[in-house]
């Protein structure tokens, strides 16, 4: 089971606990997340099913590059990081 | 007259009440999140507030006991793009304003949003639809971005005596009107005028760049325009528009009010135009006209005396439903209200976060 971490930030706005998930890639993964939370979708996937421009997702350290059909592979060890990008004043 | 003001900045959504005299701040709700369009109706029990958080994208949240306590509701999609859909993204950035629908359609809430969308809630915002027609208009492809990098709705007139006729206006794309609630729609900005393009140009209804339009609710065929440009009156409900050459100070501003019960009656705040956007000679200043644009007055009562840079946006200045009282909000975070229809003004407070919204409860 891949482990989905989301910063901190986000959890201010809606619950979105540590979660133990199965996938093969990071759209299966945030799949089993938002079945789970499915209020959790909107903040992270703008309704295109993109990650949304500020929001970053790492998998094993490396920052996903399919941003748009989320088909960057996941294992069954990875750490799924959802986190904001750096932005505003 | 109404005693409450809620305030949409950069940092929350804020209360103003007056009580014994006084316009008192109250604490804050969303503190540190954008709150770009705020609505209230119920005598304000009801609000609904839109909030851009940035990272997370637009958040709609609504209160039934005036504030106290907030829901999330769901926020306004768009539908799944095309592929080689011409236009900016089918993603909403922003919901730049809200309206209630008319009094015989309780329930119904309009939307305007960037990229250009105009959403229609039938379920007090429990959820949405964009209007299609005008989404699909073929002229929509024509939309430019103004301010922003893609087109935005920001204003959404509901004709009072009658529902099913709504104007909007595009910053830019001039101003669309349906008569049938939404499902066929016209381009109404003939007369309008835009000096920043070609000469060939400056006539075309659909390039206008319209600031802020308002209708005046005694008398919803006189409605007022503060355009990029310049301001527009049209007393045909937006058939036609008339230049007002008279403007004080300068043609430039975003905001515009009109009194509910006299449709001579309207106010600006002007700045200078248009790379600067800062008060005439730093001095911040509201006009009115009580003669349907034949000449102004240049109110400054109450308003700093010295330099002040502050600029108004287009949802920064309000009316109250009696015709008395109005407000504005600055991008500095000065906050102004007026109990005796700009005559003069108090400051409530030099310190808020950007403003980018007010509005009387009603």
């Amino acid at each position: 089971m891949a482990r989905v971490v989301f910063t901190s930030h986000l959890q201010r706005h809606v619950a979105c606990p540590e979660s133990d998930v199965s996938g093969a890639t990071v759209a299966q993964a945030l799949a089993a997340v938002f079945q789970q939370s499915p209020q959790v979708r909107d903040y992270v996937l703008d309704e295109q099913g993109h990650v949304r421009r500020h929001v970053h997702i790492y998998v094993d350290g490396r920052r996903i590059s399919d941003r748009q059909r989320l088909s960057d592979t996941v294992l069954p060890t990875s750490q799924i990081y959802i986190l904001q990008a750096l932005s505003g004043g | 007259m109404s005693d409450r003001l809620l305030v949409g900045t950069r940092k929350g959504l804020f209360t103003v009440e007056k009580q014994s005299a006084r316009w008192t701040l109250r604490e804050p709700a969303f503190l540190g999140d954008p709150v770009t369009a705020v609505l209230a109706r119920d005598g304000g029990n009801t609000i609904h507030a839109a909030l851009n958080l940035g990272h997370f994208g637009v958040k709609m949240r609504r209160s039934r006991d005036a504030g106290k306590t907030w829901e999330e509701q769901a926020a306004p999609a768009y539908p799944p793009q095309p592929e080689n859909a011409p236009g900016p993204a089918w993603k909403l950035v922003q919901v730049w304003t809200l309206e209630n629908g008319g009094s015989d359609e309780p329930g119904v809430l309009w939307a305007g949003t960037i990229p250009g969308g105009l959403f229609r809630s039938n379920d007090d915002g429990d959820t949405w639809s964009l209007v299609r027609p005008l989404w699909e208009h073929p002229q929509r492809a024509e939309w430019m971005g103004g301010g922003y990098d893609a087109p935005g709705m920001h204003s959404v007139c509901v004709d009072p005596r009658d529902s099913r006729r709504v104007s909007v206006a595009v910053s830019t794309g001039g101003v669309w009107q349906t008569r049938d609630r939404g499902e066929t729609w016209a381009l109404r900005a003939s007369g309008m005028r835009a000096e920043y393009m070609p000469p060939d140009q400056q006539g075309n209804p659909l390039v206008q760049d319209v600031h802020r339009m308002v209708a005046c609710r005694g008398n919803p065929d006189v409605m007022w325009v503060q355009h990029h440009n310049g301001v527009f009156r049209s007393t045909d409900g937006a058939q036609s528009w008339t230049e007002i050459k008279t403007a004080a100070l300068s043609a430039f501003g975003f905001a515009v009010a009109v009194d509910p019960n006299d449709a001579n009656t309207a106010w600006f705040v002007p700045a200078v135009k248009d790379e600067k956007r800062v008060p005439v000679n730093a001095q911040l200043a509201v006009t009115r006209t009580r003669d349907g644009g034949r000449t102004f007055e240049v109110l400054r009562e109450g308003l700093p005396g010295e330099p002040a840079y502050d600029l108004i946006y287009r949802h920064g200045l309000d009316i109250d439903v009696a015709g008395q009282r109005l407000a504005f909000g600055s991008t500095t975070g000065g906050l102004w209200i007026s109990e005796n229809r700009g005559d003069s003004w108090r400051c409530v407070s030099a310190h808020l976060p950007p403003i980018a919204a007010v509005r009387f409860v009603s």
